[in-house]
């Protein structure tokens, strides 16, 4: 493996546990929404980069680039999908926030006691 | 009541990193920068001939993944409306109005029709360079969040934008129907190829892909304005 590799997955773990972590112990709920977003974005640099292939280029038919040195184009548009899923998502759950903020007066979850179980 | 919350932070620590640990372990397994591709070297080599598109990615995003886009759009379209929903209450009162200078509001209006300009090019040509509609179309809404951040007493015309939405989605399903009638099959690119690399070329991208910048553009904006305004004059 390339030291360029052991990088990037340094980097997606990075991002995952930073993610992680910020859903796991913070209380706001815009900090919580930050993490995920943070988590989300790790998983898709990670299923980009295993789509890379060393030395290819952009999937994009150009003169003088041969088809044959293509990096795989599939995980990208995969994460098309992924990325805009991921910001209606994203303002699904802020305008949520919004509510909460509005219900309760605060952001912080451990404050909210209207439900119970 | 202070030591409970250092407790909790470095148990949330310990599970974020043993997780992390496990990930990067498994990860090392996979070889970096190999080809390992199946279906995708089908999709590079055959694309040219069957789509006609120089972006293998705007190929299988619109061409071969079709049904799976028109179902995003549709995710995409369930969350504005969702936004709408939620924070639809009170009858066009601006949140955090912002006092600006003459420096915004004159950057503002020069910068408007670059900033949309750039968006329409990149959804134009998303069949051959890099991006597409859904890039395009953000950068297209991005100009409203401009026009909201320089005037004070600016206002989006939300019906022309839910119009402007409900046309784009059409378009897409109509063409989509358009392959059931000529060839029986949903999403059946019914359109010639044309040269490959031109304008008019790969088939029906460019008007799917027009429609989906169209769409992500006006919905983005919907979201936007609905997130300031709460609500609007137009409804």
């Amino acid at each position: 493996m390339s030291d360029l590799g052991t990088l990037y997955y340094i980097n997606v773990v990075a991002m995952v546990v930073i993610g992680l972590y910020i859903v796991l112990t913070k209380r706001n709920v815009l900090k919580i929404l930050i993490g995920l977003d943070i988590l989300g974005t790790g998983v898709n640099l990670l299923i980009v980069v295993i789509g890379y292939i060393e030395g290819g280029t952009a999937p994009i038919y150009t003169a003088g680039i041969s088809p044959a040195k293509f990096v795989d184009p599939l995980p990208q548009a995969l994460v098309l999908t992924a990325i805009v899923i991921d910001a209606a998502v994203l303002a699904m759950a802020i305008s949520i926030a919004v509510r909460l903020y509005r219900e309760f007066g605060t952001l912080d979850v451990r404050k909210m006691r209207l439900l119970k179980w | 009541m202070k030591k409970l919350k250092y407790v909790y932070k470095i148990a949330g620590l310990a599970i974020a990193v043993l997780l992390g640990y496990m990930l990067l372990q498994a990860l090392m397994e996979i070889p970096f920068g190999t080809n390992r591709m199946f279906v995708a070297e089908r999709f590079i080599f055959e694309e040219p001939y069957e789509v006609g598109a120089a972006n293998t990615v705007t190929a299988i995003v619109v061409n071969y993944r079709g049904f799976d886009t028109l179902g995003e759009v549709t995710v995409l379209f369930i969350a504005a409306t969702g936004v709408a929903l939620l924070l639809h209450r009170e009858r066009g009162i601006r949140l955090a109005p912002t006092e600006t200078t003459l420096v915004v509001k004159t950057g503002a209006r020069v910068l408007l029709p670059a900033v949309l300009l750039v968006g329409l090019y990149i959804f134009v040509h998303g069949h051959l360079t890099p991006g597409g509609g859904f890039p395009g179309g953000v950068i297209v809404a991005s100009a409203l969040i401009l026009m909201y951040f320089a005037y004070e007493e600016y206002v989006a015309p939300r019906s022309m934008l839910h119009l402007l939405e409900g046309i784009a989605g059409l378009v897409f399903v109509i063409v989509g129907i358009l392959g059931i009638i000529v060839y029986g099959r949903f999403l059946q690119n019914v359109f010639p190829l044309g040269d490959f690399g031109r304008l008019f070329s790969a088939g029906f991208i460019p008007i799917v892909y027009v429609a989906i910048g169209t769409k992500v553009g006006s919905e983005l904006a919907g979201i936007i304005h609905d997130m300031i305004r709460r609500g609007g004059e137009s409804e």
